[in-house]
């Protein structure tokens, strides 16, 4: 199932044509700021990763699961 | 210009990659001098009645000639406080061995039984390197070591990425594999053994059990305009070994709820997990930005997850902003989750009344306050509450069990101050 969505995800993207979306070189100001970063704290990422980690039966999806932790 | 943009955009996109890749340490260099890049931060985590942790915590980046960068971080935890040990809660005082079989505690009629005895110091240390092998493709390698006084974690990571149209869109993957050690107080219980009495021999199979983890997660990230970028990752997890929780016991009771046993917990020994992660950042014409994350999470133990996460950043001027932050999340119940067994079926071979996997939902609300102070220094402050909610008064409560809140509401406080400086 997941491997479907992503499959049709992915597919769905290559066709429309990723060459005609983006920014133009020159265009790059704001992507390049720090808050448009995908981890734009990544003290709090990390922090947040730890805490969810040990609270709840999920962990990863951004990055790696997290983990390293006894959390009793 | 277009020259430190481009510098720049490459810095972007290399974030990008290291953040699909778990690399945790990537936060964009934007200055072109090959200074240190240093955040601290100290985290205070409190529940109403449970754990609280105090956790100071300081990354360090270093970008050298070539863009190739060096990331450290520095964790230290401490924790202490009362942990739900996952029995039930009845209308009699209940006694409880501790994990160390010498001593034991009791709970009141109509408590959550909670094991007060936690408190633990946790040491992490990371490194990694992340370096470009030419125009369009990075590699980054890194190692995390986590040592506890009942727990130690050693774990590799690594990674490669590669720019295609442009540089508008970015495909990576990255693998990381994780040995863990438990060595538990009293060592390690049998599974499904009935906990015995304080003082007298207890179940015990070994002083430790091992866990592997090896991940991989695969990343597409686009540009779609000069202000909005989307991020999709899929993520595979395999774990494997001793996947207990050592302190966590079930309650077997009557037919009126009251306790007859307790017996440790048996979870099965892999678990494999499946994520989707959708990430949205759009940066408004005005300035603000906004950035919304969805994932799922299915795995072979029955459990189902949605996380919604959205953040808000306005920037008031241009040194101070404030970030609105709220997250929402649901589980639903492993198959083998139970609040606790009757004692007229047949024992299940796995069992586990741990609340973290009962079916629940989460809030957490927040808010976070920056301030640019020039020359890559920043100071920031959050504040966030957390909130589980479960089913109190599940369908099937025994007897005086339907008397009670059947599950351990949390309540947290999640604070923290941050100090970013280069030099």
């Amino acid at each position: 199932m997941i491997k479907h969505i992503l499959a049709v995800g992915m597919a769905s993207i290559a066709l429309s044509g990723c060459s005609s979306l983006g920014a133009q070189p020159w265009e790059r100001d704001i992507l390049a700021k720090p808050e448009m970063q995908p981890v734009a704290a990544p003290v709090d990422t990390a922090f947040d990763d730890h805490i969810y980690f040990s609270k709840e039966a999920s962990s990863g999806g951004a990055g790696f699961g997290g983990g390293g932790c006894g959390c009793n | 210009m277009q020259l430190k943009n481009k510098t720049r955009i490459n810095g972007a996109l290399a974030s990008a990659t290291c953040a699909l890749l778990g690399v945790q340490n990537v936060a964009a260099a934007q200055t072109d001098d090959h200074s240190w890049k240093v955040d601290a931060a100290l985290l205070y985590y409190s529940e109403t009645d449970r754990v609280e942790a105090t956790e100071p915590t300081i990354k360090a980046q270093k970008t050298f000639a070539n863009d190739q960068k060096l990331n450290l971080n520095l964790v230290v935890d401490t924790l202490s406080g009362a942990s739900p040990n996952g029995a039930a809660p009845t209308d009699v005082v209940q006694t409880f061995t501790r994990p160390s079989g010498n001593d034991s505690y009791t709970v009141q009629p109509g408590d959550i039984p909670l094991d007060d005895t936690f408190h633990d110091t946790r040491v992490q240390v990371g490194a990694s390197w992340d370096a470009p092998i030419n125009r369009l493709t990075r590699y980054n390698v890194g190692v995390n070591l986590s040592n506890e006084y009942d727990y130690t974690s050693m774990s590799v990571n690594g990674g490669l990425s590669r720019d295609f149209n442009k540089k508008n869109t970015n495909l990576s993957v990255g693998v990381s594999y994780a040995a863990d050690t438990l060595s538990p107080e009293g060592d390690i219980p049998t599974p499904l053994a009935s906990m015995a009495p304080a003082g007298s021999t207890q179940p015990r199979d070994a002083s430790s059990e091992n866990k592997d983890v090896a991940d991989l997660v695969i990343g597409l990230t686009q540009v779609l305009t000069p202000r909005l970028l989307m991020q999709f990752n899929v993520g595979f997890s395999e774990s494997s070994g001793y996947l207990n929780d050592p302190f966590k016991i079930v309650s077997i009771v009557d037919a009126n709820g009251r306790p007859v046993d307790y017996i440790y917990e048996s979870r099965p020994d892999s678990r494999s997990k499946q994520t989707l992660y959708w990430l949205t950042k759009y940066h408004l014409p005005f300035g603000d930005t906004l950035d919304f994350s969805y994932r799922y999470m299915t795995d072979d133990w029955g459990i189902d997850s949605h996380t919604l996460d959205f953040h808000y950043r306005w920037n008031i001027n241009d040194t101070v902003y404030l970030q609105p932050h709220i997250r929402w999340y649901q589980q639903s119940e492993a198959d083998f989750y139970r609040h606790s067994l009757s004692d007229s079926e047949p024992l299940p071979q796995e069992v586990s009344a741990d609340y973290r996997l009962a079916e629940f939902d989460a809030t957490t609300l927040g808010l976070k306050f920056g301030y640019l102070l020039g020359e890559g220094k920043e100071f920031s402050a959050r504040l966030e509450s957390y909130q589980q909610r479960g089913d109190n008064n599940p369908d099937d409560a025994i007897g005086v069990q339907k008397n009670y809140d059947m599950f351990p509401e949390l309540d947290a406080v999640i604070f923290q101050v941050g100090y970013s400086f280069t030099f």
